[in-house]
Parts: C-alpha cells; sequence; structure tokens
C-alpha cells in the first residue's frame, strides 16, 4: 500500500514538474494578491501589522482554489482516473497520493513564500516563523477538503465558481485557527493553543477526507 | 414520522399521500401563527431590559432553530438517499433545502433588526450570527450542486456528500468561530435572555416555532410532489395522475 | 397586555420600525417562498401536460 502511494505521489509530481508554468501561475496569484491590500488599505504600518495574518491567509485560500480544479481534471479527461476506479488498490490511498502531490506543489509553495510576503507586512521574525509554520499544517488541511470539492464538481460546466461556493465555508475553522495563531503571538499570547488545534484538524481531515473524495469520484464517474 | 415508511416509499403512493396531507399543514401551520402572534403581541409583556423590540425575537428565534433543524434534517434524508438509494429520501432533501434557505435568511434579517435597536449595529460578528451566515453559504452551495448536475442520480448523490460534510463542519464552524470571537472582543455580546423571561414569552415563541415547523412540513410536501412528477414523468403513475387532471 | 391605542401598537415603545419592519420581512420571504412554489407547479403541470398530449397524437 505504501508503494502505490509513493508511486502515485512520484507520478504527479512529474507529470507537474513538466506543466511548471501552472504552479507558478498559483504562486504569483498569491504574491499578487497579498501585495494588493497595502495598496488598497494604505501603507500605514501599525494596520499593516494588524491585518498581515489574515490577508496572508484569505489569500492562501483563494489561490489554492485556483488549484484545486487541476487536481482530477487531468486524468478525468486523458481516462486515467477511470483506470484508478477499477484498480486493485483501494481508491482512498490512489487519492491520497493525490492529494499530497497536489499539496507539495501548490500549498508547499505558498508556505514558503509567505514569510518573504509577512516582510512587506513589517512582522516580527518570530511572527514570521509562526505565520510559516500555520500554513504549513494549515495548507494540507485545504488540499483536504478542497478535494471533496474538486471530486464533486468533476466535468461539471461552470465547476470552478461553483467548486469555490462549496469549498470556501469549509475553509473557515483552518482560516479562523491559522491567522489566529500568528494573531495570537502578535497580541502576547501563546500560539500553542491555535497551532494544536489546527494539526486536530489536519490528522482529522488527513484521515476522512480521502475515503470521502474515493466516494465522490465513484458517483461522479457512475 | 407517523406513517409506515416502506408502504410509502414509492413515489406513486406517497404522491396522493403528500397531496392530502399538504394541505392539513397549511391549515394547522396557520391557526398556529395567529395563535402565536396574538399571544407575542397581546399576552406576552413588555421585556425589562430590552422594551418593546424583543418581539422580533417570536419569529427570529423560531426561524433560527428551522434553519438548522431543517439542515439536519436534510442531510439525514440524503444521507439515507445515498445509503439505501431511495429515489424519494434523496427528493426530501432536495425539497427541504429551499425552505431552510429561507428560514436561514428570515433568522439572519430579523437578527439584524434585533441587534440594531439592542445592541446598536446591524451586525456584530458573533458565533451565532456568524454561524448562520455560514449555514446560508452551505444551503447555497448545497442547492447550486444539485441545480448544477443534470443526471439526476448522480445530482442527489452527490448533494448528499456534501450536506453530510456541511453537516459535520457545521458544529466545528460554530466552536471556531465562537473562540475566534471570545479571543477578539473578550465579553462579547450574549444573546442569552434575561433569566427572568415571562412563562408567557417562551410560550409564545413556542408556538410560533412549532407553526414554522409545520409549514415547513407543508412547504416541502408540495415541492416534493412537483420533484416526483418532475422526474418520473414518463411513469404509468405520472400519466394516470395526468389524465385525471385534464 | 393592553396597548391602549392603535397607535401606541404600532409605536412599539418607539421600536416600530424595528419590529414590524422584521415581521413584513418575514411575511414577504414567504409570501415569495409560496408564490415561485405554485409558479413552478403550474409551469410543470403545462409542460407535462402538453407532452402527454402529444405523446397521444404521435
Amino acid at each position: 500500500m505504501g508503494n502505490v502511494l509513493l508511486s502515485v505521489i512520484r507520478r504527479d509530481l512529474l507529470l507537474a514538474f513538466r506543466r511548471r508554468a501552472d504552479v507558478l501561475t498559483t504562486l504569483f496569484f498569491f504574491v499578487i494578491v497579498v501585495s494588493l491590500f497595502p495598496l488598497g488599505v494604505g501603507p500605514e504600518m501599525k494596520t499593516l501589522r494588524l491585518i498581515a495574518p489574515g490577508v496572508v491567509w484569505v489569500a492562501a485560500l483563494l489561490a489554492s482554489m485556483l488549484s484545486l480544479q487541476r487536481l482530477f481534471a487531468a486524468d478525468y479527461q486523458d481516462g486515467t482516473l477511470e483506470q484508478m476506479l477499477l484498480a486493485p488498490h483501494p481508491l482512498g490511498v490512489i487519492v491520497l497520493g493525490k492529494i499530497v502531490a497536489h499539496w507539495m506543489v501548490s500549498g508547499l509553495p505558498l508556505a514558503l513564500m509567505a514569510p518573504l510576503l509577512g516582510l512587506q507586512f513589517d512582522l516580527p521574525p518570530e511572527a514570521l516563523g509562526i505565520l510559516f509554520i500555520a500554513l504549513l499544517l494549515g495548507t494540507p488541511i485545504l488540499s483536504f477538503i478542497g478535494a471533496i470539492g474538486a471530486a464533486l464538481t468533476l466535468g461539471l460546466r461552470g465547476g470552478g465558481v461553483l467548486l469555490s461556493l462549496l469549498v470556501l465555508p469549509l475553509y473557515i475553522p483552518a482560516l479562523i485557527f491559522g491567522a489566529g495563531a500568528v494573531e495570537a503571538y502578535i497580541a502576547g499570547v501563546n500560539p500553542e493553543g491555535h497551532l494544536s488545534l489546527l494539526a486536530a484538524l489536519l490528522i482529522f481531515s488527513g484521515l476522512a477526507t480521502p475515503w470521502v473524495t474515493a466516494l465522490a469520484l465513484r458517483i461522479a464517474m457512475e | 414520522m407517523a406513517f409506515n415508511l416502506f408502504k410509502y416509499s414509492s413515489p406513486a403512493s406517497f404522491y396522493p399521500l403528500a397531496g392530502k396531507m399538504a394541505p392539513l399543514f397549511y391549515v394547522l401551520a396557520a391557526t398556529l401563527a395567529i395563535v402565536g402572534l396574538y399571544i407575542s403581541f397581546f399576552v406576552a409583556p413588555t421585556d425589562a431590559t430590552q422594551g418593546e423590540a424583543y418581539r422580533i425575537i417570536f419569529i427570529h428565534v423560531p426561524a433560527a432553530w428551522m434553519s438548522m433543524f431543517i439542515y439536519i434534517v436534510m442531510a439525514i434524508w440524503a444521507g439515507l438517499g445515498l445509503i439505501l438509494n431511495t429515489r424519494l429520501s434523496s427528493m426530501m432533501a432536495q425539497a427541504l433545502a429551499p425552505t431552510g434557505a429561507m428560514f436561514t435568511v428570515v433568522a439572519l434579517i430579523t437578527g439584524a433588526f434585533w441587534g440594531k435597536p439592542t445592541w446598536g449595529t446591524w451586525w456584530e460578528w458573533d458565533a451565532r450570527m456568524t454561524s448562520e451566515l455560514i449555514l446560508l453559504f452551505l444551503y447555497i452551495g448545497y442547492m447550486s450542486l444539485t441545480a448544477a448536475i443534470d443526471d439526476v442520480r448522480r445530482a442527489d448523490k452527490a448533494g448528499a456528500i456534501l450536506a453530510m460534510v456541511g453537516g459535520i463542519n457545521v458544529p466545528i464552524i460554530y466552536f471556531s468561530v465562537k473562540w475566534w470571537n471570545t479571543l477578539h472582543q473578550g465579553a462579547s455580546v450574549s444573546l442569552t435572555r434575561s433569566p427572568s423571561m415571562a412563562k408567557t414569552m417562551l410560550l409564545g415563541m413556542l408556538i410560533m416555532a412549532i407553526a414554522a415547523w409545520m409549514y415547513s412540513i407543508a412547504v416541502t410536501l408540495s415541492r416534493v410532489r412537483l420533484l416526483m412528477l418532475e422526474r418520473e414523468k414518463s411513469s404509468a403513475w405520472v400519466q394516470e395522475v395526468l389524465e385525471k387532471k385534464s | 397586555m393592553n396597548w391602549g391605542s392603535l397607535s401606541n401598537f404600532i409605536d412599539m415603545g418607539g421600536r416600530g420600525f424595528y419590529v414590524w419592519g422584521s415581521y413584513l420581512i418575514t411575511l414577504v420571504c414567504i409570501v415569495f417562498e409560496l408564490v415561485l412554489l405554485s409558479r413552478q407547479k403550474s409551469a410543470l403541470w403545462q409542460r407535462l401536460t402538453q407532452i402527454m398530449k402529444l405523446n397521444k397524437q404521435g
């Protein structure tokens, strides 16, 4: 089973590497959205420091929405997905592999880029570290929950907008705990509580969502 | 449910039954609403702290209850449809959604109308109002998803998954928002009513809630009849129904 | 509860706008739902009977 997982991850990473432009587009979208906020709000550092965690997190949410559609779309179009449904391995494991690979090319870059963007908002170094950890824990949650939405809207016209309608409300707990961790630190409160809840959410969604997504895929392909 | 589920689980036999039951529930809803409104405006005393503005609660609280209750019932029907593969359960779920969304909108708007004179703002980011708003998003998502899928069976099942995932998320969202709210505001504004709330107030609220419940059943029955006709339009029983009407 | 006069009842202790506003909006929402439902119903009936007639002819 571990072998299946690893081979799915390797395959999807290889495919993603061939389409590097897609990965970069998501990352640039993230950077641009975050950079727009100071222009809209004004250059006052005190305000910017206050809104920085929320801005970075909302931008990460939107960026992850952009890439979600690609999670199953290519495999759906070329028929690979049908093969996966028929494969002898449990579909949940294959889906887990696809989600992990998807996170590595779409979520991880956001987490790595975030501290740099935090500098634009004059966040102190420790807060940057917490922002990074929170995104590291939080972006996989976005991929896990988003996968359900991607499977449900597979092959539908106008799927992209519909997908965000379905998935964004479900992202709220991750947003609250993720942005809250950084805000708590800035306010002088220990952010450990937020981070532990975020980790609990990650474990829960990691265990449950691949199977729900597998069920949704079977329904979509019926 | 008072009726035998197995006997009436086929649309052909449920259609006439629903047709007979719906008017009954409309009448019940209207009667209870009149009694409830009479108590709300002529029996219940003025609230000591909130004055007359509290009378909004007689619709706000029942609407908020119904919005949550209908979501739960909808998720259960949808789940039954997914697991047991019964056509009627999925139709029930889809018939419930618009009414649930309507009550959510009513709860939000009346909440704002209550908040303005009581808190001084139309909107407060407290756990209940925020969760209610998110509940509306979940209803909209469910209805958009089922409407976007042409294949009826896929629409039912995809909707069921979304409804159940949303159902699991609602308490998580509620508690996370509550937690977030206390962190940001310290002592947040409390919706809890004074302990001295008169018995007649409670009675009025309860009767209004039952009226809202009856109304939901009535509208859902009417809507599920349409869904049955639409989906089974080529079946023999629908043809019979059409013959009889024309 | 004795309101004394109709104007007292409408005024609602100075909160008439909020109380009656919320009741009015609730009424509008319910009427809207019912009207929508009955329009759906008549549209569906019309469509189905038309299909039936066409089937009989053909």
